[in-house]
């Protein structure tokens, strides 16, 4: 779904014939929009500049050339400080946390989906239109029950009370994104399944996960940058330097060593390399992750 | 034939964990709030019932408007500014430009970088004695290059870097759906004599109107709940002039520790949040995308 919605036209451009002869040529050129894209451009590509040099800057030629200047001096020592601060363990909580949360999403959401789309049970229906309801409620909104609930599960101030709910918030797209991927699958294959013997078990095991498998990348990019971007949980949920993660450690960073702006610009580079290397690699997933759930 | 298929129904046990699951901390959270804001509690001991106090003390919460406003300010400037760019530029990166494609990879960047990253590192563009701001300030201006400190500049930024992190979201989107529009729409056009300009209002528009519509849901909501970029950016300051609903909540609660008011708050979102889900069911209809994917 949200994936060939993403996906196609590009790949439809790259191969087919209207990459060289354009289909609809014009003799007058979209003016608007390029100005739109360059001013853009422009404002989007500063910034990146500036954290990328930056980062390798010694902070004292950081402060007397200014932000923008070529880099003259190099060094790595912005980086091996950060590490030394802690941005390793953060960047471990971080990819625990964000681990974690996709194994929770996925194992309970699937069988929620697969139960959605074949189930004939009422109740199943209710749960559904729960899941829908649940889409809108804000986060924020239900934190204070959230704290309390933690803290009454003496979970308090550990990565897994950071994955609980933010997997929980997760569920409602997750099983949104999975039950509209089952619903595209024709239902003689079920059938045929039937009629060769096998009971619901066999059928999840051989034909929903296997056949869900675009759906579950999708659902499992879009659950795991959830956790890797959340503010809100760990904030409220975590307090000591261990189960620090990277969002809250680069906060702590910039109010402790508020002047140090290249070594927080090094852990800001530090902090997204995940992120780089899942889009070098996986591009495809990566968008239809982040657009999972639009075009619901 | 029948009594098979009945044997291949998964029943509700195979939805019940992510149901109880997401109910424990999505669905309960919500009762549970709107009994805490019935009570007084400071986060430790034991929530007391305290009647109707918390809601009349919201008529004396002079913080209380002001953080109204504030949001609706953001909500509908992030709106105006992120539309009509995201729709530009996205128009302009499905068409055929020379530098199209290294453009568009520039334009996606932002979208590897957490929220905390963006916040943070727009805390040290927009320094006013080392940043980017002192030195370029005085051409837009702001001779002090002073935006974050500033009361009447303050919200206009967050707005900004609001608009910074998502609009290569948006654009994605409107780039994926302008490609799906029919070329022979823009020949027919052109056959007619219909200009540039008029093919964007008279095709380019009406076909995006989905994309348009689920952009914007996605964006109101988005903006209304989202604080974590105010709290990193200018935690509420100068003054409360980017103090926003969800952040004033959070103040209450966590720093305040007055758990019963922050709860008031929190029930209030819950309602905005549940209205304006209410327009993105209305407006987008589950089951009409479903069967719009269909075939895609």
């Amino acid at each position: 779904m949200s994936t060939s919605v993403i996906s196609r036209p590009e790949t439809a451009t790259a191969t087919g014939p209207e990459r060289r002869r354009p289909r609809r040529r014009r003799r007058n050129p979209n003016v608007p929009g390029g100005i739109a894209a360059i001013v853009w451009f422009l404002i989007v590509a500063i910034p990146l500049y500036f954290i990328v040099v930056t980062s390798v800057r010694t902070q004292e030629a950081y402060v007397s050339d200014g932000p923008l200047d070529l880099p003259t001096t190099f060094t790595l020592k912005n980086y091996t400080n950060v590490i030394d601060l802690g941005f390793g363990t953060f960047l471990l909580n971080s990819v625990i946390v964000a681990l974690a949360t996709v194994v929770v999403v996925i194992v309970l959401a699937l069988p929620a989906a697969y139960a959605i789309t074949r189930g004939r049970s009422r109740v199943v229906q209710y749960a559904f239109t729960l899941f829908l309801m649940g889409l809108a409620i804000p986060a924020q909104a239900v934190i204070i029950p959230i704290y309390l609930l933690i803290t009454r599960m003496n979970l308090y101030d550990s990565l897994t009370a950071i994955v609980l709910p933010t997997a929980a918030f997760t569920m409602p797209m997750a099983v949104l994104v999975l039950t509209s991927a089952l619903r595209d699958v024709p239902n003689e294959l079920y059938e045929a399944m039937t009629v060769d013997g096998a009971g619901t078990a066999m059928i999840f095991r051989r034909l929903v996960v296997p056949l869900s498998r675009p759906a579950l990348a999708s659902i499992g990019i879009f659950a795991g940058l959830n956790a890797w971007n959340g503010i809100l949980f760990p904030l409220v949920l975590t307090q000591s330097p261990d189960q620090r993660v990277l969002p809250l450690g680069l906060w702590n960073f910039q109010s402790q060593y508020g002047t140090d702006v290249p070594g927080l610009l090094a852990a800001v580079v530090l902090s997204a390399l995940p992120v780089l290397a899942l889009y070098l690699f996986g591009r495809r997933q990566l968008l239809s992750g982040l657009s999972a759930g639009f075009g619901k | 034939m029948t009594s098979v298929l009945v044997r291949e129904r998964p029943g509700f046990v195979w939805a019940a964990p992510a149901a109880v699951f997401f109910g424990l901390f999505g669905i309960v959270p919500i009762v549970v709030v709107v009994y805490l804001s019935f009570t007084s509690w400071n986060g430790l001991g034991t929530p007391e019932w305290v009647g109707t106090q918390n809601w009349s003390a919201l008529f004396d919460d002079g913080d209380f408007p002001s953080a109204a406003r504030t949001t609706l300010y953001l909500t509908v400037g992030s709106w105006l500014v992120q539309t009509p760019l995201a729709l530009l530029i996205g128009v302009w990166a499905a068409g055929h430009q020379r530098f199209r494609a290294v453009m568009s990879t520039i334009f996606f960047l932002p979208l590897l970088l957490s929220t905390a990253a963006i916040a943070l590192v727009f805390v040290s563009l927009l320094d006013p004695n080392f940043g980017l701001a002192a030195i370029w300030g005085k051409y837009i201006g702001v001779p002090d290059g002073n935006f974050l400190g500033d009361p009447s500049r303050a919200l206009p930024a967050v707005v900004f870097v609001v608009a910074w992190q998502f609009i290569p979201f948006h654009t994605l989107l409107y780039q994926a759906a302008a490609r799906q529009i029919p070329g022979m729409l823009y020949e027919a056009a052109e056959l007619d004599g219909a200009g540039r300009v008029r093919q964007f209002f008279s095709i380019t528009l009406p076909q995006l109107r989905n994309t348009i519509v689920a952009s914007s849901v996605m964006m109101l909501v988005g903006s209304v709940t989202a604080f974590e970029s105010v709290l990193l950016l200018t935690n509420g300051g100068p003054g409360n002039d980017t103090k926003v609903l969800p952040l004033h909540m959070y103040q209450q609660g966590f720093i305040a520790f007055d758990m019963g008011y922050a709860s008031v708050l929190a029930v209030l979102l819950v309602i905005v949040g549940t209205v304006l889900s209410v327009v993105v069911v209305r407006s987008t209809g589950y089951h009409r995308m479903t069967s719009d994917r269909e075939g895609l």
